[in-house]
């Protein structure tokens, strides 16, 4: 049993879970990631492992309400347990000691970037983490990051915390005043990994993105997850989720994210209809 | 009855759902035999002493015999025939292409020199199968004393089911690991539910735990655990994960939205319930879809299209009508349904519009030329002449690879160049000592029945493998 033995809120519609899953917990590593389905009627999600504990045998998973999906599992609470836990898929982070890494992460992608920036400063690298946000409200895992970081940026695009602006212009400060990088890593919103990919790019810094797209086994059976990498079609989920982020075509896989809008808002709100009625009904009582 | 009586009777007309209602629904199509049918089909068997149909049945069931139960009566008995070399008939009666197999050389058929005039095996198997699951009369077999030994079995679908019954019934303990979080492999995300009813499915697999097999479902071997866990915890290892790697045409225009390989189209509508409207997982409702390929799987993303509401459903194959893989049922059944098929097609591109939506094809017409290596003549483009379709889905279903999961996860694996795994041909053993494989990990995309066939020669061997590594531990 997939049993829930913590559950936080973490900022604006962010939960961390503490689950128990103890054989994932044994075999993860940084980057890898399960899938699950909260109900037995539920849609099969991709959640990364945000944090595992092998002596406790639990993993967590933080995870953003956006939809129906996840509005369900914002539901649950200690005790509970989610249906279905399918893991570690995909493959590790690379982690290796590559001198100085810098970690970009944005929005919820702050969730995945932590476990890798965890590892690439247990691997003895100098870790410069820049996290970015709409607002300070959205900002999550400050202080997590911060643990594991040597350097900490933290930008709003309001400027309501830390320095205003986006990622990508702490990014060029940061190297415009003579640091040098020698790895990148970025998580966030597609549209930042696209621009922040296309500064590294110029600047000449390898660089890795973990892609999100949309996937159902996670086992490379359905090909629903496909990335053109290079020329080339990968599958996110046996292939990534990390890959060159200078190579893949962050246009067409920003797209395909797009797939099913419509659909997922009319479950939103079948979902958000169902949730008030049961609430209604609980008020008359 | 004479055998000249005998083949005067006609074929039995199987009932069917009319195809403007079932387009609608995702129900069975044919209802399957009553009593009265089974008989009057079973009657036209002559009981041929030199059986061509046991010929034709890649794990030779015992036809004449099952089918002489029928007619006297004695389902019971004729059930335990079948299962004699046959665990799944419920399936098989439904899913075998029998008109390559067990009625292709049927005298009876060979009589009226109409292959359509067969005797109807896969009906009567499928009828007894199912008198049986709904008389509850499935048997508890004896099962010997624990032998001590512990078997892993990689993958739910029919090859991993035919080796854990098996060896469950030979006093091993069995446990199956599973990566999806349901069983059965391809009779499960992949066969349409208006093929292969999934409650057939789950009623086999509840036997199996029954008679004591253990189900790991969300399990993925090579990533949850790794192969060599595995082989430490269990005295031998079968791998039946497979050929669930998709082909895509490599074509331009195949990431575009709107384009699917069947295996999602599939997995979605069958596994995730999307045919359901209020599912939780989304599938696009094409109004005009495209279905490029041409055999079982193309047959169900099509009929499947239907029934999530398309107007309009068009197979594109690149060879002719005679060449098609496809079963005949299906075929059949599709065209009722009003499937048009477009053959000696062959997309050369997906064309979409701005925002990147599937609007269509440009196909190049073929003709067909030498036969090529598989005996199948060879489909050549015919110069000059392209034209285009309008599509606002499109399913490739063009064929899958073996899963490359677990050889990437056991090196010492021998790979054949396909990407299957190499086997000893009668023992099923890999070329790492203790490790079976079996079904289409090992001989690519093939058929439910020479999955389970070679389940149960990877089971045998498996057996004679543990009793000597007994025999050997106690000398
Ligand atoms: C490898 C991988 C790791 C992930 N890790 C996490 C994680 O740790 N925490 C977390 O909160 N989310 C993570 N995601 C994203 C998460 O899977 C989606 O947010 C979730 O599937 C949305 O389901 P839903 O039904 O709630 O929303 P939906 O109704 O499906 O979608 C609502 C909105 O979210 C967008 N959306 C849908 N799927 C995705 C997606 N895959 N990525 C980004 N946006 C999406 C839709 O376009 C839509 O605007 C990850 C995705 C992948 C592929
Ligand atoms: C749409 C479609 C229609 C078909 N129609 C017919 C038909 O009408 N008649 C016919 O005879 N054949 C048909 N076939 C072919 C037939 O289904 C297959 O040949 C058969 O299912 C192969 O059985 P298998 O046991 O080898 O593998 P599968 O049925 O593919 O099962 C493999 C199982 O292993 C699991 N798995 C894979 N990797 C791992 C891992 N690493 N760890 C744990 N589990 C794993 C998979 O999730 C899957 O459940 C069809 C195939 C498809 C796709
Ligand atoms: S198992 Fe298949 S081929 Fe053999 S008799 Fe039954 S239907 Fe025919
Ligand atoms: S070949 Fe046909 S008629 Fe002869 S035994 Fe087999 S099923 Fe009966
Ligand atoms: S999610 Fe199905 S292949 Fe990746």
């Amino acid at each position: 049993m997939n049993t829930i033995r913590k559950r936080e809120e973490l900022g604006c519609n962010v939960i961390r879970y503490v689950v128990d899953a103890p054989i994932i917990a044994a075999h993860r590593k940084p980057g890898q990631f399960v899938i699950i389905r909260v109900t037995d009627h539920s849609e099969r999600i991709p959640l990364t492992i945000a944090d595992a504990n092998p002596d406790t045998g639990t993993i967590s998973l933080i995870v953003q309400s956006v939809g129906k999906t996840t509005r369900e599992m914002a539901m649950l609470k200690p005790g509970d347990a989610i249906h279905d836990i399918v893991g570690p898929l995909g493959r590790p982070t690379h982690i290796q000691q590559f001198g100085t890494v810098l970690c970009v992460g944005g929005g919820i992608g702050i969730a995945p970037l932590y476990p890798i920036a965890k590892g690439m400063k247990e691997a003895g690298n100098h870790v410069i983490t820049i996290l970015g946000a709409r607002t300070r409200d959205l900002l999550i895992l400050e202080d997590d990051m911060r643990s594991v970081s040597d350097e900490i940026i933290v930008t709003t695009d309001d400027g309501s915390y830390g320095t205003k602006g986006l990622v990508t212009d702490a990014i060029r400060s940061l190297v415009s005043g003579g640091t040098h990088i020698d790895q990148a890593v970025v998580i966030g919103p597609p549209l930042m990994m696209k621009f922040t990919s296309l500064l590294t790019k110029e600047l000449g810094i390898p660089t890795m993105a973990s892609l999100n797209p949309i996937m159902i086994d996670g086992t490379g059976m359905c090909g629903g997850c496909r990335v053109t990498v290079g020329g080339e079609v990968k599958f996110a989920c046996v292939d990534g989720p990390e890959f060159d982020a200078h190579q893949v075509d962050w246009d067409s896989m920003i797209r395909r994210l797009g797939t099913y809008r419509t659909a997922e808002q009319a479950a939103a709100e079948r979902y958000d209809h169902q949730c008030r009625v049961g609430l209604d009904a609980k008020e008359s009582r | 009855m004479n055998a000249a009586d005998r083949l005067k009777l006609p074929p039995v007309v199987m009932p069917e759902q009319e195809p403007a209602e079932r387009i609608h629904n995702v129900r069975e199509v044919p209802f399957g035999f009553t009593p009265e049918m089974a008989l009057q089909e079973a009657q036209r068997c002559l009981h041929c002493t030199n059986q061509p149909c046991v010929k034709g049945c890649p794990v030779g069931v015992h036809i004449p015999d099952f089918i002489q139960a029928i007619e006297s009566g004695d389902y019971l008995a004729g059930i335990g025939i079948i299962k004699q070399t046959n665990l799944l008939p419920a399936v098989c009666g439904r899913v075998c292409p029998q008109e390559d197999q067990c009625q292709k050389d049927c005298t009876v058929g060979k009589a009226h020199r109409d292959i359509g005039q067969a005797v109807q095996v896969g009906q009567l198997e499928r009828f007894l199968a199912d008198w049986e699951r709904e008389n509850h009369a499935a048997v508890i077999p004896q099962i010997p004393p624990t032998s001590g030994k512990r078997v892993a079995v990689i993958g739910s679908g029919p090859a991993g089911l035919t080796v854990a019954g098996d060896l469950i019934k030979l006093g091993h303990a069995v446990t199956v690991f599973e990566a999806l979080h349901m069983p059965g492999g391809v009779l499960g995300y992949g066969i349409p539910e208006f093929r292969l009813p999934k409650e057939i499915v789950y009623q086999e697999v509840a036997y199996l735990t029954r008679l004591g097999v253990d189900f790991q479902y969300n399990t993925v071997i090579g990533k949850s655990l790794t192969v060599d866990e595995v082989r430490k915890d269990y005295d031998a290892v079968f791998i039946g994960s497979g050929a669930g790697l998709p082909n895509f045409l490599h074509i331009p225009g195949e990431s575009l939205l709107g384009v699917y390989s069947a295996n999602e189209y599939l997995t979605r509508a069958n596994l995730m319930h999307a045919y359901n409207e209020d599912s939780d997982t989304p599938i696009l409702r094409g109004k005009s879809v495209a279905v490029l390929g041409g055999g079982n799987v193309a047959m169900d993303s099509a009929r499947t299209a239907l029934r999530l509401g398309a107007h309009r459903v068009m197979v594109l194959y690149r060879r002719s009508e005679e060449e098609m893989p496809a079963r005949k049922e299906e075929y059949h059944h599709a065209i009722q349904e009003g499937i048009e098929f477009h053959f000696l097609e062959n997309p050369l591109e997906i064309l979409g519009n701005d925002a990147g939506w599937v609007t269509g094809l440009t196909v190049q017409k073929m003709q067909l030329g030498e036969p090529d290596a598989s005996g199948r003549r060879r489909p050549l483009p015919i110069p000059g002449q392209t034209s285009s379709v309008s599509a606002d889905v499109v399913v490739v279903a063009i064929g899958n690879n073996p899963n490359p999961l677990i050889p990437a996860a056991l090196p010492g694996l021998q790979m054949n160049k396909h990407g299957g795994i190499v086997t000893d041909e009668e023992t099923m053993e890999t070329s790492v000592p203790g490790v079976f494989a079996g079904g289409d990990i090992v001989l690519g995309a093939a058929t439910v029945i020479l999955a389970m066939g070679q389940g149960r020669q990877a089971a045998r061997a498996i057996h004679a493998w543990l009793t000597r590594t007994t025999e050997t531990a106690k000398g």
